[in-house]
């Protein structure tokens, strides 16, 4: 038996126990990103939701009609029920106007998208800003705080209880029918979600022992929000937006259909579009609703799979 | 002038209830009158079971939970009357360990940006660079190699994380570090690498250690003083070999006595003082001593009424307990509880009964009524022991408390000297004789008993 | 023959998909009736998955279970679903380390004790509640009548731990598993709980399988001691043999490295270096290697076999044993 030097023994053990070296240095966001990347729900969500940002980029573009123009209106006859379904020239058909589908479904794509983000962002920002106020004056604020975080919170709470959908049409009853009242409407609706979501992550991460101990290192409070609890709070939020996009596309299209979203024609959206084919729906043309339906709810779909994804991504209980 | 000193420390945290408006209805006596120094280089050791209110006491220290009365001087300011922003810089001076490593480091920040986060507070440093100079002599002085830097939390082992955990504390250059159970969240084998960093370091750099912890066999380790905790008050105070060598108070004797020692020869010698029951609620503590209600030798009255304070007994020894000498000097016998040899052989010859509270209080209860008679006899053969001459109030409010009459009923025994020569034999007896006459007892008494004994435990 | 006897178990979790992690790698013990066998080990050894496994309480997906265990005679891992249910709970109890979680919360301790009367038993009504309430009794609950109508929440940790023993020995059954039965608990509490086990065993004749990592639990109740490491047993010897002569340099250097409340103050502890995380596979070597202040080449030479170096019935699974105890303090960190 050959005498092994200190450094052949090291060697060889380290050889032994380097094959499950993994520390990176990776922060949790870029790790839950790697498990994002690995999840399949994550993939098709997103493939689901690329394609839908593709449609409402490129859609008036390479739409073959005007989306306006009543070319067929000759052709269509509502009263006496005779519509024309698929045909070559008309790949969706046309509508009650003689107007082509196809062209009006990818142009809409682009209202839609504009009503789900602009009112996610709406409920987001609003939402975040006075979930975060009454988070912090709850963690860090002592007795007072405490006070102040149940004003705002019984405020919330008021909010949360009022339907959404009346709470929306009496927001359009004031600010008249329009894209930005539904746009607003839908938004409005969700800072109560959004608000109390945060505010009770920030409770959670509020009383976790890193804050403590950055209590103890003296941090001063502002940071000790900002720096500590803020950014172990939002893997919820982030969450919740995705999902509320595809919500918020629903939620736009109810109110179209309820006559609230805009009054305009011309321009063509889901929800709008929706709407217009209810009245045809057993008189002959179940399709026109069929089309903008079928749109709304892949992407819903799309949104609600990235947004479950997500979550699993970032749980970090479920890091192995 | 020792470096830190507490002197009558209360923290009560009110208990709330209301729809609109809150309203108090009560406290929690989460610690209530504390006093205690600790000297410039020293380690103090402070134990207790959880709930006893010793986590409270190191996080008031620091001012993270309010202090509602008394004193914490930290080389000649009083930290309980410093206003926000000061008490915030004054933090610098007294750092904290946490029990859990992982949950006491933020997942989402690098190992360089929580060990600066304490030196941008304090504006140690001039720029990212020379903390990073500092940061980096600080890791290798617990033992971490230097490419941490750039690493998360989770990427290290439990002994790692709490490295990094007392390398946070030690940037800022503290005088008192408070160690709140620095090594119960690690595996065994890696207990005793924190222990003897923790230990390494404060020669190396003459740290003072405030150490709370639940393990016995940890703080007398690391602890030149040690305080004992029960209830939010200290019982019990002594150099760490003195308080080893002979405890005084009762909770620290069955406390100590319950420690398993990883050693055969000794367990199975060891005798076990078994306390009866659990902690009361810190909401509704006991009157007078807060341990008379789970005390192996309370006595009638004053260890109810009465709330024993902190006294010398030489040698830098304290002991809050009324009767500390009588116990150590075995004039006084157990009257609850029991003790029992460790060995699995010494159980077989002990009744086939559990020692049961309630039943306990069964036989007490019929013993007290046939105290009154046998305590005259008792008192006139052995009028010198401290429970005969106690007998009378105890037959008296035997009723009251279950723990009392069994007092009583043990001053019935015919042959009170024997019960004192070894506590062992004392409970053998006692349970025989308690396991006969619950047999005997009606089941009114029964009934009655349930009754004391719910008083007992509503606390 | 033994009540009960477990060769080469394995437990393997993952598969399909994910990288294999073996959790128990080969683990053989042997219990005797009214004896108590004590399974020590740090987390991560596999002794709460070896009884997790011998219970069958192990999920089906994802879980590969190897070997034999033998409880009375007939193999665990072959007999019926519907057999294992039955011999589970009455046969063989098992005690938690969380007392609440084990605990269904909405429902009364009574009924939760009298369920399994009602099941294992054949017990109904009346007299079933009545050994309930004399069940408590047993484990030293006081006042059973008004507890047995009492919500787990209501119960003190301590009274939870005694509520679970009575469940455990409701069907008085010949194997009790307690897996770290008193981590959770203060030490006053503790040694009440532990007393209590000693005396089920001493009066009972019930076998216990201890399973915990406090080798002062283990020092006073154990017959029998299994020593594990990265799941496998790394020293098996009766108590008084293992704490007197431990012989495997992981547990010699684990009884080293604990503070020991009778030994004398300033006396440093000798910590083993590292983390469990530092370790090679058993196929190549010894786990421990790695730590082991006693590590030579030979060591990474395949599993090291157990032999018994010291004395009969002392088994080390080792290549450099601890033989002389003066000598082993002499080899440098």
């Amino acid at each position: 038996m050959s005498v092994a030097t200190k450094t052949d023994k090291i060697q060889r053990l380290a050889e032994l126990a380097a094959t499950k070296e993994t520390s990176t240095g990776d922060s949790l966001w870029r790790e839950a990103f790697r498990r994002l990347k690995r999840s399949k729900m994550a993939i098709v969500g997103a493939v689901v939701i690329a394609l839908f940002i593709l449609l409402a980029i490129v859609g008036p573009y390479i739409a073959p009609y005007s989306p306006t123009a009543q070319t067929w209106r000759g052709e269509v006859f509502p009263n006496r029920g005779e519509f024309v379904g698929m045909r070559p020239e008309n790949w969706f058909g046309l509508d009650h106007l003689g107007r082509d589908l196809f062209s009006r479904f990818l142009v809409g794509a682009r209202q839609t998208l504009l009503v789900g983000v602009v009112a996610t962002l709406i409920g987001l920002t609003i939402g975040f800003l006075v979930g975060g106020l009454a988070g912090a004056f709850a963690t860090l604020g002592g007795e007072r705080g405490k006070r102040v975080d149940s004003v705002i919170m019984r405020f919330i709470d008021i909010m949360l209880a009022m339907p959404s959908l009346l709470l929306a049409v009496s927001i359009a009853a004031v600010m008249g029918q329009s894209l930005t009242t539904v746009m607003i409407a839908v938004g409005v609706v969700q800072i109560p979600v959004f608000a109390r979501l945060l505010r009770g992550s920030m409770l959670v991460q509020g009383s976790s022992d890193y804050v403590l101990a950055a209590q103890s290192l003296g941090v001063r409070k502002r940071r000790i929000v900002v720096s500590q609890i803020i950014p172990n709070s939002l893997s919820p939020v982030i969450v919740q937006a995705t999902l509320s996009l595809a919500t918020a596309i629903i939620e736009a299209a109810a109110l179209s259909y309820l006559g609230l979203g805009n009054p305009d024609p011309a321009i063509p959206e889901w929800g709008v579009m929706l709407t217009q084919a209810q009245r045809f729906f057993d008189s002959g043309a179940p399709m026109m609703a069929v089309y903008p339906a079928v749109g709304i709810i892949i992407t819903a779909l799309g949104f609600t799979l990235l947004g479950e994804a997500m979550r699993e991504a970032l749980d970090p209980k479920l890091r192995g | 002038m020792s470096l830190l000193e507490l002197d009558g420390v209360k923290v009560h945290f009110p208990i709330k209830k209301g729809v609109l408006f809150d309203r108090t209805v009560g406290h929690v006596y989460a610690v209530d009158g504390i006093s205690l120094k600790v000297e410039a280089g020293q380690t103090y050791g402070l134990v207790g079971e959880s709930g006893c209110g010793k986590t409270t006491l190191g996080r008031s220290v620091l001012r993270l939970v309010d202090i509602t009365e008394g004193s914490v001087v930290l080389d000649g300011t009083d930290l309980a009357k410093l206003p926000g922003e000061e008490m915030r810089r004054f933090r610098r001076r007294l750092q904290m360990v946490f029990q859990d490593p992982l949950g006491s480091l933020n997942p989402r920040q690098n190992i360089e940006s929580i060990l600066s986060e304490g030196m941008v507070a304090h504006g140690i440093g001039k720029d990212q660079e020379e903390r990073r100079e500092k940061i980096k002599s600080i890791l290798d002085k617990v033992g971490l190699p230097s490419n941490a830097l750039a690493r998360y939390p989770h990427e290290f082992s439990g002994g790692q994380r709490q490295r990094i955990g007392i390398a946070r504390a030690l940037v800022l250059e503290p005088d008192v570090i408070i160690c709140d159970e620095p090594v119960s969240a690690l595996d065994v084998s890696v207990q005793a690498q924190v222990i003897n960093l923790l230990e390494e370091l404060q020669e190396e750099l003459g740290l003072t250690y405030l150490v709370i912890a639940h393990d016995l066999a940890v703080v007398r380790h690391i602890s030149d003083v040690i305080g004992v905790m029960y209830l939010g008050s200290l019982v019990e105070e002594a150099p760490s070999d003195a308080l080893y060598a002979e405890p005084k108070h009762p909770y620290t004797k069955a406390l100590m006595s319950a420690v398993p020692v990883p050693d055969p020869e000794v367990e199975d010698q060891r005798e076990r003082i078994l306390l009866v029951g659990d902690l009361p609620s810190p909401a509704n503590p006991p009157s007078g001593c807060r341990f008379h209600t789970r005390c192996p030798w309370a006595q009638a009255e004053r260890c109810s009424t009465e709330r024993p304070e902190l006294r010398d007994v030489g040698g830098g020894h304290r002991v809050a307990c009324h009767f500390a000498e009588e116990i150590a000097a075995g004039t006084l016998k157990l009257t609850a509880g029991e003790v029992v040899s460790a060995t699995r052989e010494g159980v077989e010859d002990a009744p086939p009964t559990l020692p049961e509270q309630a039943e306990r209080a069964e036989a007490a209860v019929a013993e007290a009524e046939e105290a009154e008679e046998a305590e005259k006899a008792v008192k006139a053969e052995k009028a010198d022991t401290v429970e005969a001459a106690d007998a009378p109030e105890k037959a008296d409010t035997a009723e009251e408390k279950a723990a009392e009459p069994l007092e009583a009923g043990k001053a019935a025994e015919p042959e009170p000297r024997k019960a004192v020569t070894t506590e062992k034999d004392a409970t053998t007896e006692k349970d025989a004789k308690d396991a006969k006459d619950a047999k005997d007892a009606e089941a009114e008494k029964a009934a009655e008993a349930g009754k004391a004994e719910k008083a007992d435990e509503a606390v | 023959m033994s009540l009960l006897s477990v060769d080469e178990l394995t437990v393997t979790f993952g598969g399909v998909g994910r990288k294999e992690s073996r959790a128990v790698d080969g683990v053989s013990f042997e219990v005797d009736q009214g004896q108590v066998v004590g399974l020590v080990g740090e987390s991560g050894c596999g002794k709460s998955v070896t009884s997790l496994a011998l219970m069958g309480l192990l999920p089906h997906k994802g879980v590969k279970v190897g070997g034999r265990a033998e409880f009375d005679g007939t193999d665990l891992f072959t007999m019926s679903p519907s057999a294992r249910r039955d011999l589970r709970g009455s046969q063989m109890a098992m005690i938690f380390q969380d007392p609440l979680s084990s605990l269904n919360p909405v429902v009364p301790v009574g009924v939760q004790v009298t369920e399994i009367l009602e099941r294992h038993r054949g017990m109904k009504g009346e007299a079933a509640r009545k050994e309930a309430a004399h069940l408590l009794d047993r484990v030293g609950i006081p006042d059973p009548t008004r507890r047995l109508k009492e919500f787990p929440h209501q119960l003190s940790g301590g009274m939870r731990q005694r509520a679970l023993i009575a469940m455990a020995v409701a069907c008085a059954p010949s194997l009790l598993i307690a897996d770290e039965p008193t981590t959770a608990l203060d030490v006053t509490i503790q040694a009440q709980i532990l007393e209590l086990l000693k005396e089920l065993v001493d009066q009972e004749g019930t076998a216990l399988l201890m399973i915990t990592h406090d080798l002062g639990v283990v020092a006073g109740l154990c017959d029998q001691v299994n020593v594990l490491y990265a799941g496998k047993v790394v020293e098996s010897a009766g108590r008084r043999e293992l704490f007197a002569h431990p012989t495997h340099p992981y547990a010699h250097g684990l009884l080293g490295s604990i503070p020991r409340l009778d030994s004398p103050r300033g006396e440093a502890l000798k910590p083993i270096r590292g983390s469990i995380n530092d370790r090679i596979a058993w196929a190549d070597g010894c786990a421990f290697a790695p730590r082991c202040d006693r590590y030579e080449m030979g060591c990474l030479t395949g599993t090291p076999p157990l032999t018994e170096p010291r004395a009969a019935g002392h088994e080390v699974r080792c290549v450099h044993p601890v033989l002389d105890d003066a000598k082993a303090e002499e080899v440098p960190a």
